[in-house]
């Protein structure tokens, strides 16, 4: 097995963008990352591209085919993937390319992350997200996607004590990341009392405690380690990838309050790499919901059982705490294009272990995490980055 | 969704029809082919049951935006229920005010329509789940109903 | 002799006062509850239908005496707010109750008379011993035009009678007819709401029709208003019942356990079921009631019945009674919404 790096990123705003289609998402953030990595075309060996619902949403299946060819692979005939994990799409993007350059396969993959949700309206985009649920057994019995993490945040909230503030803090925090973030969908601070208070969605989430329903792109270019000082002053390395699987229903889980799917792709991913929690200097959590950033903090051992909102209050995960999280805004802030988040988890701390984050920058950042999940945690990935 | 989707699962919908491991006297719902704990050990061993119908909230939610089709209800309670056989189901609990849902409470079977494809489509049944109890106190009568004349 | 072996009704769990419906047109609401003698009615949620209801009464009826769905051996639905045009409410009951495929099924429309009607069929088919036990039901969710007077009653609810020859609770002693083309009432397809005579619905449709069919079931079966401990009939508002009974020479002590319009409202092709329902909830072995249905277009079927010492082996512990008094008072703006009187625009 080889080693591989990153030694491209590239990211389009995140937000409404009316006047920007899949296809064009997916081209901008790719060339952007192509160009940050310094390659030609013709360097590219594969493409993957990580995409939850085109099908649903702009009525395209095919969607690898589609972005090589608008991407002008198509001519050199670069094999070209999709990959579909609901949210984590993105992150199993991203595993995806990393094994086949680390098992030799290719030497250079563009990975690539693009969803479109404003061409239907709110009703459906929310319905389409309720596919990363179980359809039949969740969604058609009239469950919401937030209310299945409504059901989590009570659970939670009953067994370890975590209160209404401590989810807004984790809005709040985010927010005001965003604020130093122009690529951010929200890219303006909110108080932690004005998370609290906005309308309820589902008892007890209200609706800044969820991230946004979002169009963006995001890329980032994988090159096997021995090839990347070719191309890049600044390569990061994959240390680590892991991945798990859960049921898909939470009905079928054993525990509201968990996500073990998490935990055991935290766990291989460590173990890959030969680290430990302790030693991340700075993470990407999917905080699709601010109850979900605490639970997944818990279950990368970042943050003991139930005490993850504390943490939260403590202001340990924010700029300037102990162990920052989701310094570019998070899902909530930054936004959630669901196929993109796991790429522009990469591109946020790709730009941190550069030290070219600017005012969001985590001074001496050297081992990142990146924290990717879909549903209500029935696939989750993580992947650690290291300064090379 | 389309007409066959739906015709296929109506036992497991109307009926309550899940499947049950008799090698490890495990309850599924919605039914299984294979015993989710035993794996292939279960085949031919895995056969139909017809849940009671009865059982416990095990976790709960008022939902404030309604799932596509359920507009009407206006804020209504989604549960997690754990059936008395050991499965549990996630469904509406009907009848009864949001507030007064709550973690432990009783409740039973209730034939109800889950939604349709459009005014001109099939129509959806399904299960959802009422109290077992009568919560609320009998509303006072008003005093225009209190005699019906004869 | 064939009767009914189990019963089960429903009434949904909302009401809207008269008067509430008044105020919202302008009318004096405590006047209209006293000319009608209908104070509420009853509101189906917005998840039920016909279907559901009668879905939720043939489950209780089956389950009160333990017939299994495989006994049942024909389902007919009567309603006139079948959800679908085509498509039969009995083949979904059937498979609701574990019935299918070896059963016969079909809906009937006759305005209020369709349940009574499904009776009548059951009671041939299980007396000629084609089947063991037949599924009779009864149920409505009828719709009425905003501002128009049949707002005031039109409601839901109805019941489902197991018809069979084995353990019967209620002996079906004589059941007679009489049908004419009287256009008193009537919707045409596609239309969502119904129109009406006016006061021709009295004196030339129900009055006529009731009156007629009770003097002949009661000469048929040799009787007066006095052999009778109950009297039930179809009952579109809490005064004709008491009309055409004491006009038959019977007493308001023998209308009044079967009339339930004055809290409920009018279900339809449910009152008679859930009116024999209330009296089956406290009737005693040797009752004799005399129940007569009508349903606009014209008609009225008439049923003798007489209780039997079988009716002390049901459980009768959920009651009509019991369903009348859980019912919650919900507003018109609520009620609008249930009823589908608001329309969303599909595909928000």
């Amino acid at each position: 097995m080889r080693d591989v790096s990153i030694i491209g990123a590239g990211i389009t705003k995140f937000g409404e963008l009316w006047d920007k289609s899949l296809r064009e998402l997916g081209l901008m953030a790719g060339l952007e990352a192509i160009q940050d990595a310094g390659i030609s075309s013709s360097d590219i060996d594969a493409l993957y591209v990580g995409n939850m619902a085109a099908g649903s949403l702009v009525q395209q299946e095919h969607v690898s085919a589609l972005i090589a060819d608008y991407c002008a692979m198509a001519g050199a005939h670069v094999p070209s993937t999709r990959i579909e994990g609901a949210s984590a799409s993105g992150g199993l993007a991203l595993r995806q390319a990393y094994m086949a350059v680390a098992g030799g396969f290719i030497d250079v993959a563009v990975v690539g992350g693009a969803e479109k949700m404003t061409d239907v309206s709110d009703s459906e985009s929310a319905h389409t997200l309720s596919m990363g649920a179980d359809e039949e057994w969740e969604s058609q019995q009239g469950a919401t996607f937030a209310s299945l993490h409504a059901m989590m945040a009570q659970a939670h909230m009953t067994e370890f004590g975590t209160t209404r503030e401590m989810l807004s803090a984790v809005a709040s925090k985010n927010h005001g990341h965003a604020a130093l973030n122009p690529q951010a969908q929200f890219p303006f601070p909110i108080k932690p009392e004005a998370v609290s208070s906005s309308g309820l969605v589902s008892d007890p989430l209200r609706m800044l405690d969820c991230a946004p329903q979002s169009d963006g792109g995001a890329a980032v270019v994988l090159c096997a380690s021995d090839r990347a000082k070719e191309f890049s002053k600044k390569p990061i390395s994959i240390i680590g990838s892991g991945q798990a699987s859960d049921t898909l229903s939470l009905h079928h889980r054993a525990s509201l309050s968990r996500m073990p799917a998490i935990a055991v792709a935290a766990e291989r991913a460590f173990a890959q790499a030969g680290r430990k929690p302790a030693d991340v200097s700075v993470a990407e959590i999917h905080d699709n919901f601010t109850i979900s950033e605490l639970i997944a903090l818990e279950e990368i051992g970042l943050a003991e059982r139930g005490s993850a909102g504390q943490l939260t209050l403590d202001g340990t995960t924010a700029l300037g705490g102990a162990i920052p999280v989701n310094t570019g805004g998070g899902l909530k802030a930054r936004g959630h294009p669901p196929g993109a988040t796991g790429v522009a988890q990469a591109v946020e701390i790709v730009q941190q272990l550069r030290g070219s984050a600017g005012e969001r920058q985590v001074k001496g950042a050297t081992l990142g995490l990146l924290e990717n999940h879909g549903g209500t945690g029935a696939t989750a990935v993580v992947h650690l980055l290291e300064v090379n | 969704m389309g007409v066959p989707r739906f015709w296929r699962e109506m036992p497991v919908r109307y009926n309550l029809i899940g499947s049950h491991c008799t090698g490890c006297d495990m309850y599924h719902y919605p039914p299984r082919a294979m015993c989710s704990s035993c794996h292939r050990e279960s085949l031919g061993k895995m056969e139909e049951h017809q849940f009671a119908g009865t059982g416990q909230i095990v976790a709960c939610t008022v939902v404030y935006q309604p799932q596509q089709g359920y507009e009407m209800h206006g804020p209504y309670p989604m549960a997690m229920i754990e059936m008395d056989e050991g499965a549990r189901i996630t469904a509406q609990i009907v009848d009864v005010a949001p507030e007064m849902v709550k973690r432990g409470m009783r409740v039973k079977a209730v034939f109800r329509k889950l939604g349709e494809d459009s005014e001109s489509g099939i129509i959806y049944y399904g299960t959802k789940f009422t109290p077992v109890e009568e919560l609320e106190p009998e509303e006072e009568e008003s005093a225009d109903s209190v005699e019906a004349e004869l | 002799m064939s009767g009914i072996v189990s019963y089960g009704a429903y009434i949904p769990r909302y009401k809207i006062e008269t008067t509430e419906i008044a105020s919202v047109w302008g009318q004096d609401g405590s006047a209209m509850a006293r000319n009608l003698n209908v104070f509420s009615k009853s509101v189906p949620g917005p998840d039920e239908d016909v279907i559901t209801i009668a879905v939720e009464c043939a489950r209780t009826a089956m389950k009160r005496c333990g017939v299994t769905g495989q006994q049942v051996g024909a389902i007919y639905t009567g309603s006139e707010s079948h959800p679908y045009a085509v498509k039969p409410s009995s083949t979904v009951v059937a498979e609701a109750v574990c019935a299918t495929p070896y059963l016969t099924a079909a809906d009937y429309e006759f305005a209020c008379k369709a349940g009574t009607a499904a009776i009548q069929t059951c009671l041939g088919m299980v007396g000629d011993r084609q089947i063991d036990y037949g599924l009779a039901i009864g149920v409505d969710t009828s719709q009425s035009a905003p501002g128009d007077a049949l707002e005031y009653s039109a409601s839901a609810g109805g019941g489902a009678f197991l018809i069979g020859r084995d353990k019967v609770i209620a002996e079906i002693n004589h059941t007679t007819s009489y049908t004419t083309d009287t256009p008193d009432f009537w919707r045409r397809e596609g239309q969502q709401y119904p129109r009406h005579g006016g006061r021709f619905t009295g004196k030339p449709a129900y009055f006529l029709h009731v009156a007629s069919c009770a003097q002949l079931t009661m000469k048929m079966a040799g009787t007066e208003a006095k052999d009778y401990q109950y009297i039930v009939t179809h009952q579109p508002n809490g005064k004709f019942p008491v009309r055409v009974a004491k006009a038959l020479g019977f007493t308001t002590e023998q209308v009044e356990t079967g009339l339930l319009t004055p809290r409920v409202g009018n279900t339809y092709s449910g009152a008679v079921f859930l009116g024999l329902a209330a009296v089956f909830d406290v009737a005693k072995p040797g009752d004799r009631i005399l129940s007569i249905a009508y349903g606009s277009g014209a008609g009225s079927d008439g049923f003798d019945i007489t209780i039997t010492d079988h009716i002390e082996n049901l459980d009768r512990s959920a009651t009509v009674e019991q369903m009348i008094s859980r019912m919650k008072i919900i507003n018109y703006p609520t009620y609008a919404k249930y009823c589908g009187k608001i329309h969303m625009r599909s595909g928000g």
